[in-house]
């Protein structure tokens, strides 16, 4: 579903590249996390693949970047904003002050569509259960908290169905338990529907217990690809800046030599096993 | 400084009533966390403690000050907030320029302002950064910036709106370190966070709200396993203490170096 080969890309006026020779493929339904520190390069992969870079970015492109069948350099926004969804990192840009209610606004994208109001109403109705906004769906999108605000810009682009969903931190403002309900809503949209889904996130133990493979980036490189256990407990993506769980982080120090370190409550509750009481 | 909110109730103009009778005392020099759902009024609540919102019922009193009866302006000299969103605080063309706008304003001499100005540059680790434009830094970056603003400004009370967001682990542990020193200073600390994991290793006490009002007020080790009322309010015990009661100890380790000393004693006694 997306094949991106020796991608290399400048923004505007700087020197250094953004993404560095970034080769990788991820097939349909699979729900990928992309994870490093700041500056990795992780928005910008994100553009990469909905097509803000290069098409409203500009900048320098080599490289190819293949979404949902689409050569995404190639192709104009309006035909890859049908088939992509981008779920910025900051919610408040993203709300269109063109509706009044959290309902009209999740409906809007869809309106644009030309779907039929019948299928409308039944993808509005998913995407606020999804992100647990039903009881809010007739309050203006301007009386919502700050994470609140970010459910609702969630809930727009699950609307829409995209046969692929690119999300830079979408739960960065949420409460612990709707971070957990969104990964758990993505797992299922991944499996289910068979949605492609390239999520970035810090919350690594979520990330651990949800996604299915972990990719890390670092200074624009790709450093990390693989299962979610071995990458994030990698000590040179610990040293690199990708972080650790609490878990990990006790285990390691722990000392206990041979045994796989944990990311996961439950992986961490096997390793101290014997700790039991 | 001592802080008083006194049965604080807030509704804004479309109707949501965000704050339902709260109250909430924080003594000079206290290092507070405030955890609980979206939703719950953390913001709101932040947003009285400097005085952009004035109470609908109830006040709020900073020291000797009734936020009712001061200026926005006049708060700023008290009480520092550091906004969720960095894009709502920043104006200026490059870093310095935000960062010195806030001590200028207090009318203090051009040296002390470069030095205050330096020395919060370098507290969140963007003196190189000094002469960049902040919309060319990234959101998380931006974010350290309206944290040097406000640092900047020597306030006695420092207020932080969800600093770790989409922050990595180095930016996570430095804020930790900030926040940290600020407490060591005797300065109050606030921070409104869903990172429980952070708040445990940095706040002696923790407030959580749900559905604008406070469900608990207490030493974070009480406040973090009480299960049922963090559930409550949306929010999970700190990793450390779910993995200690998943293993059936009593103790609540709040920090991995409290998790290991707990470890090291219970292999010993074995």
């Amino acid at each position: 579903m997306i094949e991106i080969e020796n991608l290399t890309y400048r923004y505007p006026l700087t020197d250094a590249p953004a993404l560095q020779d970034i080769s990788l493929r991820v097939p349909r339904g699979q729900f990928c996390a992309l994870v490093g520190p700041n500056e990795a390069g992780k928005s910008t992969l994100c553009y990469a693949l909905s097509g803000y870079v290069p098409h409203f970015y500009r900048g320098e492109l080599s490289g190819t970047i293949r979404v949902a069948e689409a050569e995404v350099a190639h192709t104009d926004l309006p035909h890859l904003v049908s088939k992509i969804g981008l779920v910025f990192q900051n919610p408040f840009n993203q709300i269109s002050g063109a509706r009044f209610t959290v309902r009209e606004e999740v409906a809007f994208g869809l309106e644009n569509l030309g779907l039929p109001r019948e299928r409308i109403l039944e993808q509005v109705d998913e995407a606020l259960e999804l992100t647990g906004l039903t009881p809010l769906g007739a309050r203006s999108p301007y009386a919502l908290s700050g994470g609140q605000q970010q459910r609702l810009a969630l809930a727009s682009i699950i609307a829409m169905q995209p046969q692929v969903l690119v999300l830079d931190e979408p739960t960065a403002q949420l409460d612990p338990v709707g971070t957990k309900e969104v990964f758990a809503a993505l797992q299922r949209l991944s499996a289910a529907n068979e949605m492609t889904i390239v999520l970035v996130s810090h919350k690594l133990e979520w990330v651990a217990t949800f996604a299915e493979r972990v990719i890390a980036l670092a200074g624009g490189r790709l450093v990390g690809d693989g299962e979610p256990l071995d990458v994030l407990t990698d000590p040179a993506l610990v040293e690199a800046g990708v972080g650790q769980t609490r878990y990990s982080q006790a285990a390691r120090q722990a000392g206990d030599q041979g045994k796989p370190l944990p990311v996961t409550l439950a992986q961490a509750v096997e390793f101290f096993d014997a700790d039991r009481r | 400084m001592q802080i008083a909110v006194e049965q604080v109730s807030f509704s804004y103009p479309g109707g949501v009533e965000a704050l339902r009778g709260v109250s909430l005392t924080i003594e000079a020099g206290e290092a507070v966390a405030i955890v609980g759902e979206n939703g719950a009024g953390k913001t709101t609540l932040a947003r009285h403690l400097n005085g952009l919102l004035k109470p609908t019922s109830g006040r709020v009193l900073v020291g000797d000050w009734d936020t009712a009866e001061q200026s926005i302006a006049q708060m700023s000299r008290r009480v520092g907030l550091v906004f969720q969103n960095p894009d709502d605080q920043l104006f200026e063309r490059t870093v310095r320029a935000e960062v010195t706008f806030g001590p200028r304003n207090l009318g203090w001499q051009p040296a002390e302002v470069r030095e205050a100005v330096d020395e919060a540059l370098a507290r969140v680790g963007l003196s190189e950064a000094a002469d960049t434009h902040p919309y060319d830094l990234h959101l998380a970056q931006r974010k350290l910036v309206a944290l040097a603003a406000t640092l900047a400004m020597h306030t006695p009370v420092v207020l932080l709106d969800e600093p770790t967001t989409g922050q990595d682990a180095v930016s996570v542990e430095r804020i930790g370190t900030i926040v940290d020193r600020l407490h060591a200073e005797g300065r109050t600390v606030i921070a409104i966070s869903h990172d429980l994991d952070f708040c445990a290793e940095h706040f002696e006490r923790a407030v959580v709200m749900a559905e604008g009002r406070v469900l608990a007020d207490g030493p974070t080790r009480q406040v973090f396993t009480r299960g049922e009322v963090l559930a409550h309010a949306a929010v999970e015990a700190p990793q450390l203490i779910r993995l200690a009661t998943a293993l059936g100890w009593e103790a609540a380790p709040l920090t991995v170096e409290e998790f290991l000393a707990r470890l090291r004693e219970l292999r010993r006694s074995r």
